[in-house]
């Protein structure tokens, strides 16, 4: 049986200054199916998206809708031939409403005037059909993270969008709402809609795609069928050669508390509470992780306990001494912490300075890298040089400025600066957020080696399969509130995944 | 629609004395006052309220120049430059046409203005957009070619002749108090007021409104839905700056007559002042810039009275005084558009 | 190494120099639709500021201030502050100077001069203390606070030598008794004066030998302490500067605090070294020639300097030109704001003349963003 694809991709490429993000691609969906595309981050999925979506042009290549030709100068003719994207960073106006970001670009006129009012009905038409609840009134910045996707997908649909690209849907879901989408997924397909979605989580693409087509550094690495395909297989074939998918570790060997966490409130810069009376420990020796959806105080939880943000009630004791609403930096001194920031590009590093200026960002004040007020040169050079060969930073020299470094590399300097010091308590948010493989299983065995040297660490990931990987006692936090603590050993997806989305068991 | 974004703490708290302002006016002007109260009549006199009516409407164009200009994401400073360009404009224009009729004279000059206004916009426009310059920095450097430029062309002897004179409007003119204010007035007065209304109409209904609020909030949300980004930037700017070489265009043929070197004299930062304490809305900002007039009238109306207690100087001060207050002391509770003062790539093709 | 560093060097002069050229070209272009004679002007201009000793010496008088409120502006470029109020700094650092400078009758000088120098350094600090403050504790964007500063300033100032108007209002307190309908001070004292290193008729004072010195310390501050470690970070990403433990609103005061006396320095050097007195009409272009410069000269302390004697020279040149060829020397400032709109677009440059792109280590821009807290 030969059918037509609906859309089909001849031999893409897309070449950047410097970097080639798509290799000659080829690509057919076909009408009513889900197709996943897989790959790494950095693989170039959202790249050659973006260009099917017409935000990019293609340095070579075609692309065919329904059989014919199609050029995409930019997304109005996407949208024309009925392709719609929702992207991983929505792209919401968050001080408008959903009727106003839904109609933006396509907006419906009365005598010269907006006519909300045909939006918003048609907007519940469509909500209705796609059970996909929304509020055409509501603002977008009083919306939850689920519901806003929901707004981004009738945002397509509101085009008449018969293919879908879902760019990392799941990224921001509780597990609960991931079967949500899934089921939205379902419901779309039956409809006639052909979806392609993204992702680099294995167990999703097995869990949901009709095909799975894997891209690898910007080429097609192959494709698999979700029928036969195994996690292994898969991720050999994202990565290119055996992969470990869990971390080995021996047991954990709790000692002394070193961080303890009593009845902590605080909130948040727009004034709502972030931290409801957050109480626990994290002893030498172990992992804990926070586990969560983005958004439920993770966030505040580390500022606060890092001294970036003032605490409303409540205590921090660390080592013994009650670092409360300390500066940074005394904390870190007393403290004997290191902190590895979940956003290295706003807050871990300075993109414009060397790299041996970035390892000493939070040190420079400190002999041997001062010396009469004045900075000496050569001490920063030498422990630079000495950090980049011990954390496998690559780069031709220690003065390139930070920024030219690529993302695992410069998650490295950073674990490099913040690892290098004397430390008993550490910090790490969002570890290996966009970083090759490479990396992330260098920067999983040096803070599990960290923890069997005895230090306390304390680990904040949105990514579950990175907690359960590493941590020995899981933390999950719901709005703010400590919802449940829970030993590795009796941790299963669905319990977290329960307490996530805020049930609480027992 | 909804109405949280449009009135937010700052804007009401603008429009709220703007309205008790009118209010102690009307009191003051019908009540016979007993003699120790007669000095009321010094601040709320009809002719502290006419003062303060003209000293408003420079402000309140240079406060739409801006908003149009940040709503659409470009800062604009240099709104002083492009209302001292616009004014000199509009004074040559006036002197090259002074054997004209007066009307038609004046006419052109107030064209003049606007394409003066228009072209320092748009130079705003190219210099940040096209050559990725900090929107600050482009704004000074139009401050200082206006300054350079207007004080090396101009022609000490040139003298323009003529001026706008108040237009009567029936009735309405007849109200005590408030009538002898409003509804006797200057045309360009009238059309400054007018221009509040109908930007303020153009912003929140309609579509080239939502298109710029986006742009300006979120661009990249604008440019995936198809919108170009930059062409509404391009566009915005150069009526922004239309708007204020209007206001320049106002100071020479309505208010003063004739130009005089840097006679704008901070009004252009003053009217940025009222851009941000009215939250980047029309009519928030023609409250704050009624205030801010009103602070300028209060300083001639004590000159007048001959109250020298406190020196001149420090009653010159006030409004600038009161700029400070009104920036530090609600700085907390503005909300300037999201994306204001970056510049947007697209992706080349 | 070295010669990476030279190359490095002259890609930077390059920009300017550049910019420089092409401001010329154009004021040529502007003079001739207006009429004017182009080559009489720069010849006029060039021999009046570089030809013979009296050229030399008025360049270099000229130099000093732009030195100061070009690294005034500069260092706070590199906190990531705007200071658009150089010239309010100027100001209450001057009239703090005369009114050390014109009292205390009998002081040796080697007190009485310092001291006076100190009072106009403070004066200037207190002033950009303001918006320092104001904008750490309130978030106001410290573009409006200084600019609205700069006219308090001239009005306090207009006040202290006020000569007492028709109405009655009594004069200022440092008003000159003796110089009747005037609005000016009296004669700063001997004692408080800045010496001349190569005397009259030159008059070139100390205050220029001090301005290189304070450049100098200046270019070791940012570049070689922790202070300035500290303060170009929270220029270059406030939240990153934050993490890594830097006090940044200390940092943002103090930077601001620095920047004030500098500018004060520059107005205290002026008035104790050249003018020996103050008057309202002293004061022209001062902020916005402070913001040129330090942009021209990238905002580094040794591109100030170069940027400084380039502007001195305009300055200087600019009122021979106008007695030789009937040029206003309006034409001057307009020049300057080429050069301005070139050097804070290197994009313009590079098309105009093709240039590859070059990375700057050197530059620093604010980023633009009106209020919200640090």
């Amino acid at each position: 049986m030969t059918t037509m694809p609906v859309l089909e991709i001849r031999n893409i490429s897309k070449h950047f200054p410097g970097v080639i993000a798509n290799q000659e691609i080829n690509l057919k969906l076909y009408d009513g199916e889900i197709l996943a595309l897989l790959g790494e981050n950095g693989a170039g999925k959202s790249t050659l998206m973006n260009i099917i979506y017409g935000l990019y042009q293609p340095t070579a290549g075609e692309i065919w809708v329904e059989g014919k030709p199609a050029v995409m100068r930019n997304p109005n003719d996407a949208i024309a031939l009925g392709i719609g994207m929702v992207h991983q960073h929505f792209q919401l106006v968050p001080v408008m409403t959903v009727a106003e970001n839904i109609m933006l670009g396509s907006e419906s006129v009365k005598n010269g005037f907006l006519d909300t009012r045909t939006v918003a009905a048609r907007i519940r038409e469509l909500s209705q059909r796609y059970h996909l609840e929304i509020d055409p009134y509501a603002m977008i910045e009083d919306l939850p993270v689920g519901v806003r996707q929901r707004v981004e997908i009738v945002k397509a649909l509101y085009r008449n969008a018969n293919i879908l690209i879902l760019d990392e849907p799941t990224a921001v879901l509780t597990p609960q709402e991931i079967e949500g989408l899934f089921e939205v997924m379902a419901r779309l397909k039956q409809q006639g809609t052909s979806i392609i979605f993204i992702t680099h989580k294995l167990k999703e693409v097995l869990r949901v795609a009709d095909r799975i087509v894997v891209l690898r550094q910007g080429r097609l690495a192959g494709e698999a069928n979700p029928a036969t395909a195994s996690e292994r297989t898969l991720a050999a074939m994202m990565v290119g050669r055996e992969v470990i998918l869990t971390v080995t570790k021996q047991a954990s060997q709790p000692r002394d508390v070193v961080l303890d966490l009593q009845q902590l409130s605080a909130h948040d810069d727009l004034g709502n509470q972030a931290l409801r009376s957050v109480s626990f420990q994290v002893h030498a020796g172990e992992i804990v992780g926070v586990a969560g959806v983005q958004g439920n105080g993770q966030t505040e939880l580390v500022e606060a306990i890092t001294g970036l943000r003032k605490v409303d009630s409540g205590q921090i004791v660390i080592n013994g001494q009650n670092l409360t609403n300390a500066s940074p930096r005394h904390i870190t001194e007393t403290g004997e912490i290191c902190h590895v920031p979940e956003d290295r590009h706003t807050y871990g590093m300075i993109d414009s300075y060397s790299i041996a200026d970035n390892l000493v960002l939070n040190s420079y004040y400190q002999p041997p890298y001062v010396r009469n007020w004045t900075i000496n040169k050569r001490a920063i050079q030498e422990h630079a040089q000495a950090l980049v060969k011990l954390f496998d930073v690559r780069t031709p020299s220690v003065d390139n400025a930070g920024d030219s470094l690529s993302g695992g590399n410069q998650q490295k300097m950073v674990v490099a600066r913040e690892f290098s010091r004397p430390i008993k308590l550490l910090i790490a948010a969002q570890p290996t957020r966009g970083i090759d493989v490479g990396s992330i299983e260098f920067i999983h065995q040096q803070i599990v080696d960290k923890r069997d040297h005895g230090v306390a660490v304390l680990v904040v990931s949105s990514e579950l399969d990175e907690i359960l990987a590493l941590a020995d006692r899981i933390v999950v936090l719901y709005k703010g509130e400590v919802i449940g603590i829970v030993p590795r050993a009796e941790a299963t997806r669905e319990g977290l995944g329960l307490l996530m989305a805020g049930v609480q068991t027992a | 629609m909804s109405k949280r974004p449009l009135w937010r703490a700052t804007s009401l708290i603008a429009i709220g004395l703007s309205l008790a302002l009118m209010v102690m006016a009307v009191l003051v002007n019908t009540i016979t006052l007993p003699q120790e109260y007669a000095w009321l009549r010094i601040l709320f006199g009809i002719s502290a309220l006419n003062f303060t009516l003209r000293a408003t409407v420079p402000l309140v164009l240079g406060a739409l120049s801006g908003i149009l200009c940040e709503r659409s994401g470009i800062i604009n400073i240099g709104i002083e430059g492009m209302m001292l360009a616009g004014a000199f404009g509009a004074f040559v224009a006036k002197v090259a046409t002074n054997d004209w009729p007066l009307l038609s004279s004046l006419l052109v000059g107030v064209l003049a203005a606007l394409l003066v206004g228009g072209f320092m916009g748009l130079l705003h426009a190219i210099l940040s957009i096209r050559f990725r310059m900090d929107q600050i920095i482009s704004g000074t450097v139009l401050i200082i070619l206006a300054t350079g430029f207007t004080s090396y062309l101009f022609d000490r002897d040139a003298v323009a002749e003529g001026k706008f004179s108040a237009l009567h409007i029936p009735i309405l003119a007849d109200i005590p108090v408030l009538g002898r204010i409003l509804f006797e007035n200057p045309p360009l007065t009238y059309l400054a007021l007018i221009l509040v209304v109908v930007i303020h109409v153009a912003l929140f209904y309609t579509r080239w409104g939502l298109r710029t609020r986006a742009v300006g909030e979120h661009p990249r949300a604008a440019d995936t839905v198809g919108i170009n980004v930059n062409r509404y930037r391009y566009v915005n700017t150069t009526i922004g700056g239309m708007l204020a070489g209007l206001a320049g265009g106002f100071l020479v043929l309505e208010a003063v007559g004739q130009f005089q070197e840097g006679m704008t004299a901070g009004r252009g930062f003053i009217a940025l002042a009222a851009m941000i304490f009215g939250n980047w809305n029309p009519f928030g900002a023609l409250g704050a810039s009624l205030l801010f007039g009103y602070t300028q009238a209060l300083q001639n109306e004590l000159l007048l009275a001959g109250f020298t207690t406190v020196p001149r100087q420090f009653v010159s001060m006030l409004p600038y005084v009161v700029t400070i207050i009104a920036v530090s002391g609600f700085v907390g509770r503005v909300r300037p558009p999201a994306a204001e003062g970056k510049v947007y790539e697209t992706e080349a093709h | 190494m070295k010669f990476r560093v030279l190359r490095q060097l002259g890609q930077t002069l390059l920009l300017p120099l550049l910019a420089l050229l092409t401001a010329l070209v154009l004021g040529a272009v502007i003079m001739l639709l207006s009429g004017d004679n182009p080559w009489e002007a720069y010849r006029g201009l060039f021999a009046g500021a570089l030809g013979n000793a009296r050229g030399w010496t008025s360049t270099v008088r000229r130099m000093t201030p732009l030195i100061l409120t070009g690294l005034s502006v500069a260092t706070a470029f590199k906190a990531g502050l705007f200071n658009i109020g150089a010239s309010g700094q100027f100001l209450m650092g001057t009239i703090a100077a005369v009114a050390v400078g014109v009292n205390f009758e009998g002081l040796p000088m080697v007190i009485h001069l310092p001291l006076a120098i100190l009072a106009g350094a403070l004066g200037g600090v207190i002033w950009g203390a303001i918006p320092g403050l104001l904008k750490v504790y309130t978030g106001a964007h410290e573009v409006i606070v200084t600019i609205m500063l700069n006219y308090i300033a001239s009005n306090f100032v207009g006040w202290t030598v006020y000569a007492g108007g028709t109405q009655g209002q009594t004069p200022g307190p440092l008003w000159d008794i003796t110089a009747g309908a005037v609005s000016e001070t009296r004669d700063v004292l001997l004692s408080a004066q800045l010496p001349y290193i190569i005397g009259p008729p030159y008059r070139v004072h100390w205050g220029f030998g001090l301005a290189l010195l304070i450049a100098l310390f200046v270019w070791w501050l940012l570049y070689k302490t922790i202070i300035g470690f500290e303060i170009r970070t929270v220029g270059q990403n406030l939240k990153a500067a934050r993490y890594a433990g830097m006090h940044v609103n200390w940092t943002i005061v103090r930077t601001m605090m620095l920047a004030g006396g500098l500018a004060g320095l520059a107005g205290t050097f002026e008035t104790l070294g050249v003018n020996h007195k103050f008057a309202p009409t002293f004061t022209g272009s001062v902020g916005f020639d402070g913001i040129t410069v330090a942009l021209l000269g990238q905002t580094h302390p040794l591109g100030v300097v170069l940027a400084s004697f380039m502007f001195g020279t305009l300055d200087a040149g600019g009122t021979r030109m106008q007695f030789d060829s009937g040029v206003s020397a309006d034409i001057i400032q307009v020049i300057q704001a080429l050069v301005l709109a070139f050097v804070a677009a290197p994009l313009l440059i590079r098309t105009i003349f093709r240039l590859r792109r070059v990375r700057h280590s050197l530059d620093t821009t604010p980023s633009a963003r009106w209020g919200g807290l640090v």
